[in-house]
């Protein structure tokens, strides 16, 4: 692997028994970089950021993160690998019995000796800088769905993570709130040095934010490049995601018999 | 003829797989449980934690069923005794129904409704909700931080709620022979003193309830950690969480008490 690759994948392949999620994926994160996975709802995009956190191995292939094989890791090495990484949930994922203040400093507890005066001041910076320490005492039910994303990212970066994981961060966000945390996300990535993987459907937010891009559909890379890249490619498929267009390779409707045939009573057995 | 003997064996011998396959899974997770359970008497603040949502949420269901049990036992000891002419044995009667069976066994399925249940809808929901997930991405073992603590908490609150139970139920079945019958006070006691052995009748009934307790906590652990995450995962396991477990606290009884009589 070259010394600046976060994470690298070489014909990586992940079957679920017998259904293949991924088919020969091949993939190079530089360090410090903004990366984005693209692709349709159930393509294969969450598993293959489960993959690379360690949470699920990989069938065949090669996937090594910050220099180490995740297929020959041990369960100590992935730990002491996963206290450098941070992820962000698609919900958030906030425990539900802690308030805001203590499911940001959660891992500092966990993972640090450090005294409490420290940790309270270190967990009001990370609120701060999502822009809800004025809720730390709420508790996440109290939240809306867009402060429990930004409380949960405060969450992740407590520990200064080196790679950051972004399941659907715009998912359900109003276009404020989208701007806010691809601000934020620039920020980290630039204060830091954090490389960041971004899973995501969101085309328009994500082009704006990223510095590389994979498109993922059916479990395979159709195509990679940098945003402008994507947004001149001439592949029918990139094409019809980037622009959202109903018509093109991604078809509207799910397989089913003709609605006439359905109509004329003709399709019962093949309904 | 055949193909329905045949199917109606494939379906029988299916199910014992299962119930077999069921019984090693729980088992494979009370080891890892007792594997890291580390964490629970390290920060044992996390445990008592659960023994408050466990043992002291469920004082009053304990108490107040306790209380029942005892007054019934009371009235219906009363009624055979007196039939006999030993209306005062009322309170051995009493005590040792609730220090060999009735105790360790009500209060466990009270606690398998109360507790276990309530045990196995938290973790299936941190479940469904990516909280584990969470966890592990964190670094933290959710074995070691979520189910640990809600397994000891129980653990240790079952022999102490089974202990509740029955000095409720002896005061229950005093209230009724004594203060309502009008049985003698001194004979009801000192009968009870003289019959009740505190090695063999009240250490063996904290004993099973220990074993109870085991049972009920490995089992709704088990069923939460691996419920579908899904609304519909999580009741399904919830209720199978009381039925196993209640199931399991009336096998186990049969068995420990074969053991202990013959002891």
């Amino acid at each position: 692997m070259e010394p600046d690759a976060a994470v690298e994948i070489s014909g990586l392949n992940f079957r679920y028994g017998d259904r293949a999620i991924l088919k020969g994926i091949n993939m190079r994160i530089p360090r410090g970089s903004i990366v984005a996975i693209m692709g349709q709802s159930g393509c294969g995009k969450t598993t293959l950021l489960r993959l690379i956190g360690g949470q699920l191995q990989p069938t065949e292939g090669r996937l090594v993160v910050e220099g180490q094989d995740m297929k020959a890791i041990s369960s100590d090495a992935l730990y002491k690998l996963r206290r450098r990484m941070g992820m962000l949930f698609q919900f958030g994922a906030l425990f539900t019995d802690l308030t805001v203040f203590e499911n940001v400093a959660f891992q500092m507890r966990e993972h640090t000796d450090l005294p409490e005066s420290l940790i309270r001041d270190l967990t009001l910076l990370k609120l701060e800088a999502v822009g809800l320490r004025g809720v730390r005492d709420k508790m996440p039910s109290e939240l809306s769905g867009g402060m429990a994303r930004r409380v949960a990212l405060a969450r992740a970066i407590a520990l200064d993570p080196m790679i950051m994981m972004y399941d659907e961060p715009f998912t359900g966000l109003d276009p404020i709130l989208m701007g806010v945390i691809a601000q934020l996300i620039r920020d980290l990535n630039s204060a830091l040095g954090t490389t960041s993987i971004i899973v995501t459907h969101d085309v328009q937010e994500s082009l704006r934010l990223v510095d590389y891009v994979y498109f993922v559909s059916q479990g395979v890379i159709v195509a990679e490049g940098t945003p402008d890249e994507i947004r001149a490619s001439k592949l029918p498929y990139v094409h019809q995601f980037v622009w959202g267009e109903m018509d093109g390779p991604v078809p509207f409707h799910y397989p089913a018999s003709s609605m006439q045939q359905l109509l004329t009573g003709n399709s019962l057995h093949s309904r | 003829m055949l193909n329905k003997l045949r199917r109606e064996l494939e379906s029988t011998g299916s199910l014992s797989l299962d119930l077999i396959s069921g019984i090693g899974a729980v088992f494979v997770f009370l080891i890892l449980t007792l594997r890291y359970s580390g964490t629970s008497f390290q920060r044992f603040s996390l445990t008592i934690r659960e023994i408050f949502y466990s043992g002291v949420l469920s004082l009053i269901i304990i108490l107040v069923s306790g209380l029942f049990v005892g007054m019934v036992l009371g009235l219906q000891g009363y009624e055979t005794l007196q039939t006999y002419g030993s209306s005062e044995s009322v309170g051995v009667l009493v005590a040792l129904s609730l220090t060999r069976e009735l105790g360790p066994v009500v209060s466990a399925l009270l606690f398998a409704s109360r507790a276990g249940s309530a045990i196995t809808a938290e973790i299936g929901l941190m479940k469904a909700t990516e909280q584990l997930s969470a966890m592990e991405m964190m670094a933290i073992n959710p074995i070691a931080r979520v189910v640990g603590p809600r397994f000891w908490g129980g653990v240790i609150s079952m022999p102490i709620l089974t202990a509740m139970f029955i000095g409720t139920g002896v005061l229950g079945g005093y209230i009724i022979a004594v203060l309502l019958i009008g049985v003698d006070s001194g004979a009801f006691w000192s009968q009870m003193n003289a019959a009740v052995d505190v090695s063999h009748d009240v250490f063996n009934g904290l004993l099973k309830s220990f074993v109870f307790g085991l049972a009920i906590c490995s089992i709704a652990t088990y069923q939460g950690y691996s419920a579908a995450p899904t609304a519909e995962g999580v009741s399904g396991a919830t209720t199978r969480t009381v039925v196993s477990s209640s199931l399991a606290v009336l096998a186990l009884d049969l068995v420990l008490t074969a053991f202990m009589l013959k002891g």
